[in-house]
């Protein structure tokens, strides 16, 4: 039901008829973002600049000029992603006090057509979680329940957009990053084609994974701000100038005979019996719309944690190295050599995440090892993206569920690292295969905690995925609110 | 080859990281553990598989990754050291490098 919601389009024709003022909204956000202090959601809130994009927008109403596409739209950023003279931390403590010299691609976009950006959200530190839980600001808590984690590591956007406070959010997803907290916190959530969006000013994690794409209450406005932060940029050579589709007008169509494939490997052992039973019944909403359903099969599944944590810790240990006290942030004090300041910063500026991944990654990246671990991660890596390509000759889009459970309590899994890595495993495939997938939410277990679907596309279809999306939202009507909204 | 802890010393002199004894002794039993999962990549025999070098498909992307050589104007001096915990007159100042 996202017609009752405030979409990013009704806000627009709103402000245009005079109707309601950006400055009012906007304040309105930050008031939102006081009141819900105890979820943690946010690390730095930029009123002033906030409010200052927000008279803007409405002396252009004012003056009876046409507004630019994502006018009024309150958007919160990740804080891994550069805004120029804002803080950014990327949940470190490594980068408590750095102020980011230019701004990231996809925020400049976004700012460019309109858009306000309310604050920077609370993250894992540098991405590396699912459960928002290694940040070093503290952990956010999921206002569906506060014992219990919005999952991660983009769990400070997702609060964001579930609680109203913003209409949507930017995360980046790496492994799930952004699927995953939508699904676990009620609200959609975009993980574009490796390279749709550029990723110039994200705070670099997994770099042949890492990708920026939208939280929002609704698929029509995912596809909104997707529209606008898509394309080529020249200062991230792995950006793509394939063609920007009509996004949001794909949200309108039909899916009729659209072939939804449905992989087996991802409903075996492990699934919560609430959440395969949600899907399920989403899936049957697909078929009741028109869509033909049909088994395939991605036979390497199983491989695919193993794979993605040498792979992403790999990656991370090289883009992690450039933290050593010397240019930015954090500088341990007292060494008294070079080499000893190096050691001591990193060990006191990381938190114990990142360190353990850092230490597999320089592992597998180590003389000895590096073809039985990376070398041999990477050919494997072929191998699911193989999976895909046969399975994409069956079908036009593939439906799973996001995770096994829906959000698990505070400190369940922090004991133990590896059950903490296999919570991804449905939705790392899709960062190792370079393909789109969307999170959205299809339900709630008998607690009352969401649950979510995922959508996967070929390569650069995304517009196809949202429109596949946007029927089942339809469809669902899905309008449950955390409880701490219902007062 | 289990991970011992002499090899967690040395992966973290690389890493430029140095880790505390409870540190040290934590790791080393769950990179034992993370490994050992990773261990499952050997039932599979890709002695006929490229690895894999770009992220979506070949063809796909028409960008290129060459470019001209050309001068785009960057941070400049002021800018690049103004978050440097130690700095002056626009260099950055790091502990000796030199001696133990």
């Amino acid at each position: 039901m996202s017609d009752d919601k405030l979409t990013i389009k009704k806000v627009r024709e709103r402000i245009a008829r005079g109707e309601a003022k950006a400055v009012d909204l906007c304040q309105k956000s930050l008031d939102r973002i006081e009141e819900h202090a105890h979820l943690n959601a946010f690390l730095t809130v930029t009123s002033d600049r906030a409010i200052q994009k927000a008279s803007e927008i409405d002396k252009l109403a004012a003056d009876g000029k046409a507004l630019p596409k994502l006018a009024g739209a309150l958007i919160a950023v990740k804080d891994n992603m550069l805004i120029r003279g804002v803080r950014t931390t990327a949940g470190s403590r490594i980068l408590f006090n750095y102020i980011a010299p230019y701004t990231a691609t996809a925020v400049e976009r976004l700012e460019a057509e309109g858009a306000i950006i309310v604050g920077k959200t609370n993250c894992d530190e540098f991405a590396m979680g699912s459960s928002n839980e290694n940040s070093a600001y503290g952990p956010v808590k999921n206002p569906w329940d506060t014992s219990r984690v919005p999952g991660g590591s983009s769990g400070g956007s997702a609060v964001a957009v579930a609680t109203g406070i913003s209409t949507a959010a930017l995360g980046s997803d790496t492994g799930g990053s952004i699927r995953q907290p939508a699904g676990l916190s009620g609200v959609v959530g975009l993980k574009p084609t490796y390279g749709r969006v550029s990723r110039y000013g994200l705070i670099a994690f997994g770099s042949s994974l890492d990708q920026i794409g939208p939280l929002s209450q609704t698929v029509e406005d995912a596809a909104q701000v997707l529209a606008v932060m898509a394309g080529r940029d020249p200062n991230d050579a792995t950006s793509s100038n394939a063609p920007v589709d009509d996004y949001v007008g794909a949200t309108a169509g039909d899916i009729k005979g659209l072939r939804v494939g449905v992989p087996a490997e991802y409903f075996g052992e492990g699934l919560d019996s609430e959440v395969r039973s949600s899907i399920e019944s989403a899936i049957d909403k697909l078929r009741q719309l028109g869509a033909v359903v049909v088994n395939v099969s991605l036979p390497h599944t199983q491989y695919a944690v193993p794979v993605y944590y040498l792979i992403a810790t790999a990656e991370a240990s090289a883009n992690l190295a450039r933290y050593d006290g010397v240019r930015y942030g954090f500088r341990a004090e007292e060494a008294t050599t070079l080499k000893k300041m190096y050691s001591r910063t990193r060990d006191e500026g990381f938190g114990a995440e990142v360190k353990r991944r850092i230490m597999l990654g320089t592992y597998a990246l180590s003389a000895g090892y590096y073809d039985a671990y990376y070398g041999k991660a990477q050919k494997v890596r072929s191998l699911i993206r193989q999976d895909f390509r046969d399975a994409f000759a069956h079908c036009d889009v593939i439906a799973t569920p996001v995770s096994p459970t829906a959000a698990f309590r505070l400190g369940e899994k922090t004991d133990d690292p590896l059950e903490m890595y296999l919570s991804d495993i449905y939705t790392i495939t899709l960062n190792l295969a370079g393909v789109p997938g969307v999170s959205v939410p299809c339900g709630l277990t008998s607690s009352r905690m969401p649950i979510g679907i995922q959508l996967i596309a070929r390569h650069f279809e995304e517009a196809t995925l949202l429109r596949a999306a946007a029927n089942l939202e339809r469809a669902l009507g899905f309008t449950s609110t955390p409880p701490l909204l219902q007062h | 080859m289990p991970i011992t802890r002499a090899d967690v010393e040395k992966i973290a002199e690389l890493a430029r990281l140095e880790l505390s004894e409870a540190e040290m002794q934590s790791f080393t039993s769950q990179l034992a553990s993370i490994l050992d999962h990773i261990e499952k990549l050997n039932e599979l025999d890709t002695a006929d598989v490229e690895p894999m070098s770009h992220s979506t498909e070949s063809g796909q992307d028409t960008c290129y990754t060459r470019r001209e050589d050309e001068v785009r104007p960057g941070l400049g001096q002021k800018q690049a050291v103004a978050n440097a915990p130690d700095a002056e007159a626009g260099y950055f100042k790091v502990p000796k490098v030199i001696g133990m």
